[in-house]
This record gives structure tokens, C-alpha cells and sequence, in this order.
């Protein structure tokens, strides 16, 4: 294929998955293009994603969609003819080594990776990973998926699963436990707990690199089965502010987690300069009179009142049931990590049964520690542990309805998924009398309320609105709004 | 005297000599900057090294470093010129009788009355500079405007003057904290270059290069302990200025071989809120 159809192809790729890239970034990327040659994938890469990836959480997936479109380019990265494989050269490596070292090789003429059982390739593995030796952590993992993987052309089956079949032959799950058991016994080491710490994150990071090989091997043969295109379609992942909090993979939690901190910075300074710089106040009389002086008394210049807006004082009321308790956990820690925005913020979190639990967050500065107290600590369950939003409402009503004054904003987080029991939606009502605000956010698709047992519109038709959070981005969009 | 590089490694090699370890993307990035003639817009966690690349780069090329340092409130006259307005008023002044009207209007407004200011200076320099706009994300959105011109044509328009074009197009580097998202309008103008944390082999190369007479195990720990305490889940990780720090204090403190004990004693060099020590503290001394 032509470069110039490869580099195409490319781009629309990287903008179906949602990265933002110009026209003017595409000629740059083509500029670039021309003076790094392709061959130097690695610069090549670097090219290309400085000229077309402007946000550093897009590199992931502007990674995967590179490994896909360029990872039959360059000579060392053909698999044509496996049996003519680096892998071979570095085994042979090994192999003298292994001969010269403790004369167990088994013959120099025994030909390649190919040759050794299971057991000899996971023990080969676990040299390579306690010695860090990259070049055989690369060869092997190539030889692994050629003899595990089984994979076979045209047969429709996601890339994962491959990568499992492969890991599983490898037993790559007892591998850490194995690599620490066999560190202890090398007589150099020392064995203090600080340094069996470290040696375990060093493990941990060798075997996560591995499993990148893999991955990357068995990316590499299903492009050349299936085709870029279709396999870049395979593999396309949501941006990271792109999630929906309900069916996020532990994995998309650890990315949506990180770019949280973030984001909250962003939004506090956002805020705090909006507050600062925003429209003028009413029209200070006397200060405008004062300066009327130097005038003549002709009040040329009028004087207005600093802006002084309110922090808004905020109650959060979360569902924590599984459905949406990701969703609940998140709203709440973006909520504390920018609590210096609001003057008050006091939480509660039902699933059937209600409880506060702002003094989890007062009592400590960790927001994760905090989370997890409410996890684990809180009284949310009354009688079966199904959301009950009805009673919920009911109860906090009854205990903590009396301190919602003119100055509160309440917000609302749930699916509104009631289990068919009463809805109580007075409640909602009677908030609303009180409050400054009523807001309810509900982290479903727009088309699946008020379907089966969510009865939004119920309680939304009380509130001064229901927005749809399915991810970061919309999350952050309301925020900004609320303050 | 400016030298053009050649080829990626020279960028990287070039900067070594300098005691910058630069890595592959970051060295391919100031490659590419110098070869296509576009700004860099550098963006990472602080501490990392964004403001010494620049410095290096110069240093490399054997230009001069003109630094623009971005606050709130920056503008026109602070960040590309301004009117000498004071020896103007004594141009009016001093020969009253002389001149024409026109001749005064004329002459206030030449280059002897301006006042370049760093962005100016930049494009009218006669020898190769290198362009530093630092923490560009403290300017508000209005202000980046101001940079526009700049650095997608090297340009710089002064009404009672005329358009300033750039003698030679000076490398410019930006730098940002990522406390708010830059314009579309700026990021298109620019390469864009994430600067990490980085890796166990660089940081512990970094640490051999910065922190004169470390022994080879020390640095080796230290890095490793440091990639051990960014995988936590810290309110702010240890940047690559507080690993020097730290290496730094250990050498002071004539420590060869830290244990857990020395570790908690000086985390305080390494991290600056009380929790996140404490957390460290207990990570570093169990085993789980």
C-alpha cells in the first residue's frame, strides 16, 4: 500500500475514535513525514504524534491505532517466515551461553524456540524476566504466541482471546509469586523488607511488559490476517473522557481515575478566574460620586461593585447500589477534589436505607481512603439491600430536611431504577420549596429512562433538572454549570 | 554559531553532552521543530524538565535564550512592545520650532522610540535565538491570541510601523502546567511533545549525570525506589528536580545504601504533603 493511502487511512482512523486532528495537523503530519524516515518507527511514531495528538490522554489510543496501521512496516518486524526470526538469533545467544555456562545445551544444530516443551519455554521466560533481558522477553513472547495462541486466519476471535489462551499456557498468573521465591534464594540480594518491595514492583513491571509483547504479537498477526481497517475497528476504545461510568473496565477506571486530578485542577482554576473576571456588579453610588470629584463633579467615570457570587453551599444524595455506585463514587470524588469551590458540602448515600457520610471526608484528606469508608462503613441497607429511592427520600427528609436553606443546591445521582416501590416523589417537592437548586443526575442513556423500572421523569418533573452524566465529559460540562 | 541537526540522534547525543538525557520522542520532537520550523508546545507534570530542554536546546545550537515568563494579566505591551513614550515626550519637546508636523509623526514612531519586548526581540534579532514563552497555561485565553501571530508566521504587526518579519525563524518552545486547556488555535500551530516522568534507566541515568560523585548502586536504588513511590496513589508524585533533590541529600548525609529506616527519615525531601509521606512511609516498609 502506498504511503500516502497508509497515512490517510490513518488519520480518518485516529478521527473515528474521536481525536480531534485538523487539516492543518494533517499537513504537518505529512511535512514530518518527509523528513523522518519510516523505517525509524519509533521516531516515526513520535512524528506523528506530535504533529497530530494534541492531548496526552489520547496517546493511548493513538498508540493502538499506530501499532495497527504501521506494524508490518519495517524489516524487523516482518513475520513472513518465522523460522528466519530475530527470535532465532537471540536463541542461539541463549544458547551458546547456556552451553558454555552449564553444558546442558541440547545441540546447536536443535533448531530454535520451536523446539522446547512448554515447561523449558515458561522456564526460559522466567530467566529472561528475572534478568530483565529485554531482546529474549521480545523473542519469547513471539514464540509464545505462534505455539499457544493457535490462531487461525479468518477465524472471527477478538485479540483477547488469543491473549489469553497464550498467557494461560505460560502461567503467567504464579509467575510473580515464582520470580520473588527464586529472588530470595539469590545469595547477592539482600533481603530487607524495603528491597523485596522494590523487587517485586520491578517483577511486576517486567511481566507487565511482557504481556505488552504479546499483545503487540498477536496485534501484529491478526493485522496481517484481517487487514488494518478492519482491525483498528476491533480494537476502538473510547477516550478516556469518552467512558461511560456504567460499563467501565477496571482498566478504563484506572485511566478515568487518573485523569480526574486533573481535570478538578483545570475546572478550580477555570472557576476561580471566571469568579474573578466576570461581568461587573451593580453601580457603586457613593464610590462613583467620590470619583465624580476630580471631574468637577460630572460623574464621568462610573464605579462598580466588586462581584462578590456566592459559593453555592451543596448537598449530594448518591444511590451507591451496584448499578450505578461507579458513577456515585466518581461525582463524589470529583465533588471533594474541588470542595474549596463550594462553602458547604455535606453528602449522603442510600440504597435503601440513607446515611451521611461527609464526616468520612472530613476526617481525612484522602479522598480514596474516605470513598472507601463509605464503601465499606456506611448504613445504606434497610431492609434488602435493593434501591429503594422512596424510603430514602422519605427518611432523609424526615432527619435532614430541616437544614435545607435558600442557599442549598441539592443534587440528585442515580439511575431512578425503584424496584417498583413508591416513589415519594413529595419529597423531590418539598426539596425543591427549599433549596436554591434541585438538580438529578442520572448516568443512563437518555433513551433508557423512564423504560422498565426508572421512574426519572417521576421525580424529575420536581427538579430544575435532569442531566444525563454517562462520562467525564459530561460530568465536567455540569459541574462547570452548577458553580 | 547555529548548528542544523542531521538526524534524531544527533539531537539526542548533542543534549547527553549537555547532561540532558532527552528520549526518543523528545528528542525527535526538537528534531522535527528545527526541520519543519514550528514551535514546541511541551506539556507534562512539573518538575520534569520542560524549562531545561529549552535552556539545552539553545545551549546546543549556540543560541541565545530569550524567556518570556507568563503570568495572570500578562499583555501587549509587556509581551511583544511598547511605545517609549517618556523619550517621545521629550522628542516633542526638545526642538518645538523646527519641525513640521509630519516630520515629529514621522520620527516618534521609529524604532528609536520602540520598546521591544521579549516576542519582538525574538523576531527582530539579528543572531539565532531560541524563544522560551514559559507557563503559557497562566495566561487567560484572551492573551493567547497575542501569540498567535507569532508563531505561525514569525511575524509581528505594529500599526504606526508596519508588519516586523522574523530575520531568521528562531526555535520556540512553550511550555504549560496543563492547569487549563490551551486554545484549539494555539495547540494546531504547534508540535506537541507530553514530557513524563521518566523511566527507570533514564531517571537513574539522569540522577548519574546531575548529582556529581554517586556511586552507580545508589542511583540505581533511588530510581527504583522513586518508580516504586509513583505508582502510588500520591496527591503529588515525585518529580524529576526532587529525585536530584533527594539524591542530593542522601550524598550529604554520606548514606551508600538506603534501608527502609534512612528512606522514611528523608521522604520529606521527596514529598510535600504530610499524607503522602505518611502513605509512602507505609508502602516502602511492608511487603504485601
Amino acid at each position: 500500500m502506498p504511503a500516502i493511502d497508509l497515512m490517510s487511512g490513518f488519520v480518518a482512523e485516529l478521527r473515528r475514535a474521536g481525536l480531534p486532528v485538523s487539516l492543518t495537523e494533517n499537513l504537518d503530519a505529512m511535512e514530518a513525514v518527509k523528513v523522518i524516515p519510516i523505517e525509524d518507527r519509533d521516531a516515526f511514531k513520535y512524528a506523528l504524534g506530535a504533529t497530530l495528538v494534541k492531548n496526552s490522554s489520547h496517546w493511548r489510543v493513538f498508540e493502538t491505532i499506530f501499532e495497527v496501521y504501521f506494524s508490518l512496516r519495517g524489516s524487523q518486524y516482518n513475520i513472513v517466515d518465522p523460522s528466519d526470526d530475530q527470535a532465532d538469533e537471540f536463541w542461539r545467544d541463549e544458547q551458546d551461553q547456556a552451553q558454555q555456562g552449564q553444558g546442558e545445551g541440547r545441540g546447536a544444530g536443535g533448531g530454535g524456540l520451536e523446539a522446547l516443551t512448554p515447561e523449558e519455554l515458561a522456564n526460559m521466560l522466567m530467566r529472561a524476566l528475572m534478568a530483565g533481558d529485554q531482546a529474549m522477553m521480545r523473542a519469547l513472547a513471539r514464540q509464545s504466541v505462534a505455539r499457544f495462541a493457535g490462531m487461525e486466519p479468518g477465524r472471527p476471535v477478538g485479540g483477547t482471546y488469543y491473549l489469553y489462551r497464550t498467557l494461560r499456557n505460560l502461567d503467567l498468573d504464579n509467575m510473580l509469586a515464582k520470580l520473588l521465591e527464586a529472588g530470595k534464594h539469590t545469595p547477592q540480594r539482600d533481603t530487607s523488607n524495603l528491597e523485596q518491595r522494590l523487587a517485586k514492583d520491578e517483577y511486576e513491571s517486567r511481566i507487565e511488559q511482557f504481556k505488552k509483547e504479546v499483545e503487540a504479537e498477536i496485534r501484529r498477526r491478526l493485522v496481517a490476517d484481517r487487514g488494518a481497517e478492519a482491525m483498528a475497528k476491533t480494537l476502538r476504545k473510547p477516550l478516556p473522557e469518552d467512558v461511560e461510568f456504567m460499563h467501565a473496565s477496571r482498566e478504563e477506571m484506572q485511566s478515568l481515575k487518573k485523569a480526574l486530578f486533573p481535570l478538578t485542577r483545570k475546572l478550580a482554576a477555570r472557576l476561580t478566574r471566571k469568579r474573578r473576571h466576570g461581568r461587573k456588579g451593580a453601580l457603586d453610588f457613593r464610590n462613583t460620586v467620590r470619583h465624580s470629584l476630580s471631574y468637577g463633579g460630572v460623574p464621568a467615570e462610573p464605579k462598580f461593585k466588586y462581584p462578590r457570587p456566592a459559593k453555592p453551599e451543596l448537598m449530594v444524595i448518591a444511590d451507591i447500589s451496584g448499578s450505578v455506585a461507579a458513577f456515585a463514587r466518581f461525582t463524589l470524588m470529583l465533588v471533594y477534589a474541588m470542595q474549596s469551590q463550594f462553602s458547604k458540602v455535606r453528602s449522603f448515600v442510600f440504597i435503601d436505607g440513607i446515611d451521611e457520610v461527609t464526616k468520612y471526608f472530613k476526617a481525612t484528606e484522602d479522598i480514596q481512603e474516605a470513598i472507601h469508608k463509605v464503601n465499606t462503613e456506611a448504613d445504606v441497607v434497610w431492609v434488602d439491600g435493593h434501591s429503594d429511592y422512596g424510603h430514602a427520600l422519605e427518611v432523609f427528609w424526615e432527619r435532614y430536611g430541616k437544614d435545607i436553606n435558600p442557599k442549598t443546591t441539592v443534587l440528585l445521582l442515580g439511575d431512578a431504577r425503584n424496584n417498583y416501590h413508591a416513589s415519594q416523589s413529595w419529597v423531590v417537592k418539598e426539596i425543591r420549596k427549599h433549596a436554591r437548586h434541585v438538580y438529578w443526575l442520572n448516568p443512563e442513556p437518555r433513551s433508557y429512562w423512564n423504560t422498565g423500572d426508572s421512574i426519572v421523569g417521576e421525580y424529575g418533573g420536581h427538579t430544575d433538572g435532569v442531566y444525563e452524566c454517562r462520562n467525564l465529559r459530561q460530568l465536567e460540562g455540569f459541574v462547570e454549570k452548577l458553580v | 554559531m547555529t548548528s542544523t541537526f542531521s538526524s534524531v540522534a544527533q539531537v539526542r547525543d548533542g543534549l547527553k553532552t549537555l547532561n540532558y538525557l532527552a528520549d526518543d520522542g523528545i528528542a525527535g520532537v526538537v528534531y522535527l521543530a528545527q526541520r519543519l520550523g514550528k514551535p514546541v508546545l511541551i506539556e507534562g507534570p512539573a518538575g520534569t524538565g520542560k524549562t531545561q530542554l529549552a535552556k539545552s536546546v539553545a545551549e546546543l545550537v549556540g543560541a541565545r535564550l530569550i524567556r518570556l515568563q507568563c503570568y495572570e494579566g500578562l499583555d501587549e505591551s509587556k509581551a511583544l512592545y511598547e511605545w517609549n513614550y517618556k523619550k517621545q515626550l521629550l522628542r516633542i519637546q526638545s526642538d518645538k520650532k523646527s519641525d513640521t508636523w509630519s516630520d515629529v509623526h514621522d520620527d516618534i514612531f521609529s524604532d528609536e522610540f520602540l520598546l521591544t519586548r521579549p516576542l519582538l526581540e525574538a523576531i527582530s534579532a539579528p543572531d539565532p535565538v531560541v524563544l522560551l514563552i514559559d507557563e503559557v497555561d497562566r495566561v487567560e485565553v484572551e492573551t493567547e491570541a497575542l501569540l498567535l501571530e507569532v508563531l505561525s508566521e514569525y511575524q509581528v504587526s505594529i500599526p504606526e510601523l508596519g508588519t516586523i518579519t522574523a530575520k531568521q525563524i528562531p526555535m520556540v518552545f512553550l511550555t504549560s502546567n496543563n492547569t487549563r486547556e490551551l486554545s484549539e488555535a494555539l495547540k494546531r500551530r504547534c508540535l506537541y511533545l507530553h514530557v513524563d516522568y521518566p523511566d527507570l534507566e533514564r531517571e537513574k541515568e539522569i540522577v548519574l549525570a546531575r548529582v556529581p560523585d554517586i556511586s552507580k548502586n545508589l542511583a540505581d536504588q533511588i530510581a527504583r525506589i522513586v518508580r516504586s513511590i509513583r505508582q502510588l496513589d500520591l496527591k503529588k508524585a515525585p518529580s524529576v528536580s526532587e529525585t536530584l533533590d533527594w539524591a542530593r541529600t542522601l550524598i550529604l548525609l554520606g548514606v551508600e545504601h538506603i534501608d527502609a529506616q534512612q528512606a522514611k527519615e528523608t521522604l520529606h525531601v521527596l514529598l510535600k504533603y504530610q499524607t503522602d509521606i505518611a502513605k509512602a512511609a507505609k508502602e516502602l516498609s511492608v511487603v504485601e
